[in-house]
């Protein structure tokens, strides 16, 4: 039985062209892109190829804006620390509830260091208030920080409207776009984006590079100083073979970006509305009309997440979920809390993420193994009975320490 | 993914006593839905010899939550409730050939339950005295609030002491930082302010200790850890010096524990701390009698 790879949005396949035209870059390609001899000048050919393509894809004005990076992670934190390095005496962040620790993290330890963050929160569709959002931007923020899709839910920001919102009040903005990147259209010169975060594994592309969209002429002070790579914006060599891979892989997202909002979603569809149809208890997360095309994240009640996972592994099927367990904290996921998605639900939420290589055999094969794991995992649970979950289960079970 | 042993993908896979027992007479209810596991343990006493006749459980939770409340219910049967209550979590863990550290609280449900179902046939009242925060150190599977608790508790103030009181941190190191914020926010409230230990401790200078009061101090850091490992049922005894290399023997629930090496090189540490100079620590096998502490009846 072949596995079916339903976590996409956690990381994906490299594409086999994409593999094809890195792999030079490691034996006779390997030469130093700085270094002025035949060797070191074709790999600079190379890279100006692969920030164009990167270019096109997001629909950049330059491709001087294209800074490649190591990851997603170092993007964000770099846009970040740039943008309070170079404006120091402003002292206040903007970002939301549901971000990616990526973010999360670095934000909380920023207030440890005396930095004010206001948490934008969300709705029960994990959709923001702007007005909200509107009061507090001022002139004593130095960034907004908010990502174009979550990757739980697949729930998309309107960062173009609420970067414009930004712009007006003079802050700058940045978005995590690592989940919209590749499978949303972008055109980031019609925008008011000064920054923007990629992740080449979330687009088929290896693990290992990133990129930080830098909008020219938007203030900037670089987190790695040292040699004059990226234009002194990222000091380090290049990693070479990935930064060609992901130039590949953009083009590939590109020529794929229909078939993606239109066979990959019709997929997801299929699976969700074929598992709804036969699991009661169970909802969609996030906002369904609002949502990345490839994104499907479903609540089963009164069971964990993790078992269901389990389970699933079993069958060959490989999925994710927001349970604590999976998450290694003792919370459910944050993205759960945050839109107020109750405990007997949130621990058991499953995220299935598609890619353009699933295919309908496999999504009917997931649609006909999810119920009975279901059903099996309830008959274990105290929080069910003979034909549904038990009345007020709060109170008809409650343990000792809750 | 966890690393889960065998057994317990086994026990999770085909559960054994789950469901229902409508002639329970003792029943244990633990856990919550917000930490995301809970268990209802159902037991059948016989009432002339307090003799389990059967048990069987819900579970709410991940897999080894569920493989450890399966495992429980195999354990007990049979025995006498007074023999059920010698179960510890350590022989729910060992019974699944080991769980993984963020998963011992698994195991820990699993043994309260067990209290919570006696308490409940004996007309006891069950009082949960734990409280679990956020995990750690990984190593050795300690959470916050245990760490914050024994700081204040113990007034500590290093990193150094938290790891002689805790175990948490006497590993892979990586949680220093975290230890450090809690401590940090403990010194605070009695107004003092954390102040990290040099990098090396004042201790002699190599080759200054005299070899009584070299042997004076290895024996002082095996003194110090003994309270902690027996705590966790185990136990560790000097058996000789040689040189550079120190020979101990690893007893009880230590013998054999998947953690074992990381005891050893916390342990190591603190020698190393308390001499000023490189030591190895090495285990000698097989000093204790068989079968001494290692989960009885399992």
């Amino acid at each position: 039985m072949n596995p079916i790879y339903l976590d996409n949005n956690a990381t994906t396949r490299v594409d086999p062209s994409v593999v094809e035209a890195m792999l030079p870059y490691f034996t006779e390609q390997f030469g130093n892109p700085s270094s002025l001899h035949s060797f070191g000048n074709k790999v600079g050919m190379a890279l100006k190829k692969a920030r164009q393509q990167v270019q096109a894809l997001i629909g950049a004005e330059h491709d001087s804006e294209i800074i490649f990076t190591s990851c997603g992670t170092e993007s964000d934190s770099t846009a970040i620390l740039s943008a309070l390095k170079a404006q120091p005496e402003r002292r206040e962040l903007i970002t939301t509830t549901v971000e990616h620790p990526a973010i999360l993290s670095l934000c909380q330890h920023l207030e440890k260091e005396g930095y004010t963050v206001h948490y934008l929160k969300v709705d029960g569709k994990g959709r923001l208030d702007l007005d909200e959002y509107a009061k507090l931007l001022s002139d004593k923020v130095a960034i907004v920080s908010v990502m174009w899709a979550n990757n739980e839910t697949g729930t998309l920001f309107p960062v173009e409207k609420m970067a414009e919102m930004a712009n007006a009040k003079g802050v700058m903005f940045h978005t995590d776009a690592v989940q919209a990147v590749g499978k949303v259209p972008i055109d980031l010169k019609s925008s008011k984006i000064d920054m923007l975060s990629i992740s080449g594994h979330k687009l088929h592309a290896p693990k290992g590079i990133g990129v930080l969209y830098l909008r020219r002429g938007a203030r900037f002070r670089p987190l790695l100083r040292g040699g004059h790579q990226e234009r002194g914006r990222r000091a380090g060599t290049e990693n070479s073979a990935s930064i060609v891979a992901l130039g590949a892989a953009c083009e590939q997202a590109m020529s794929h970006m229909a078939y993606e909002n239109t066979e990959v979603r019709a997929l997801r569809d299929r699976l969700e509305q074929g598992i709804l149809a036969q699991v009661p208890n169970a909802f969609v997360t996030g906002d369904p009309d609002n949502r990345l095309p490839n994104t499907c994240n479903i609540a089963f009640e009164y069971i964990e997440g993790e078992a269901i996972l389990l389970l699933l592994n079993k069958q060959g099927i490989a999925a994710s979920s927001g349970s604590a367990c999976t998450s290694g904290s003792l919370e459910p996921s944050h993205v759960m809390r945050a839109m107020g998605i109750p405990y007997t639900a949130a621990h058991g939420t499953v995220r299935f993420s598609l890619s353009r290589y699933n295919t309908a055999e496999e999504i009917d094969r997931v649609i006909a193994a999810v119920p009975p794991i279901v059903a099996q995992l309830r008959k274990l649970s105290p929080y069910w009975g003979e034909n549904g979950p038990i009345e007020n289960p709060e109170q008809a079970f409650a343990p000792v320490y809750a | 993914m966890w690393e889960y042993s065998e057994k317990v993908q086994e026990h999770f896979f085909n559960p054994r006593n789950a469901g229902p027992l409508n002639e329970a007479n003792a029943v244990g209810e633990v856990g919550s839905i917000s930490c995301g596991d809970a268990l209802r343990l159902m037991l059948k006493v016989d009432p002339e010899s307090e003799r389990i006749v059967a048990a069987s459980f819900q579970t709410f939770g991940c897999g080894s939550a569920i493989a450890s409340s399966s495992a429980l219910t195999e354990m007990i049967k049979g025995m006498t409730l007074d023999e059920a209550l010698k179960v510890s979590n350590q022989d729910i863990a060992d019974y699944l050939d080991g769980l993984p550290p963020e998963k011992m609280h698994c195991s820990v449900m699993g043994r309260e339950a067990l209290e919570a179902a006696v308490a409940n046939y004996r007309g006891e009242e069950w009082k949960d005295d734990h409280e679990e925060g956020a995990l750690i150190c990984k190593c050795f599977a300690i959470d916050a609030v245990m760490i914050e608790d024994t700081v204040r508790a113990n007034n500590l103030s290093t990193v150094q002491d938290v790891i002689n009181y805790t175990k948490a941190g006497g590993g892979c190191a990586a949680c220093h930082e975290g230890i450090e914020e809690i401590l940090a926010k403990v010194l605070a409230e009695r107004g003092e302010s954390f102040k990290p230990a040099q990098a090396t401790s004042p201790v002699a200078a190599s080759g200054k200790l005299s070899t009584l009061e070299r042997v004076k101090r290895i024996q002082q850091v095996i003194e110090q850890v003994r309270p902690m490992l027996q705590r966790d049922r185990g136990d560790i005894e000097l058996v000789d010096i040689d040189g550079k290399t120190i020979y101990v023997s690893m007893k009880g629930a230590c013998a054999g524990c998947q953690m074992e090496a990381l005891t050893l090189q916390g342990v190591q540490q603190q020698m190393m701390d308390a001499l000023g100079e490189f030591v190895k620590l090495v285990p000698v096998r097989a000093t204790t009698p068989a079968g001494a502490c290692v989960t009885p009846g399992a």
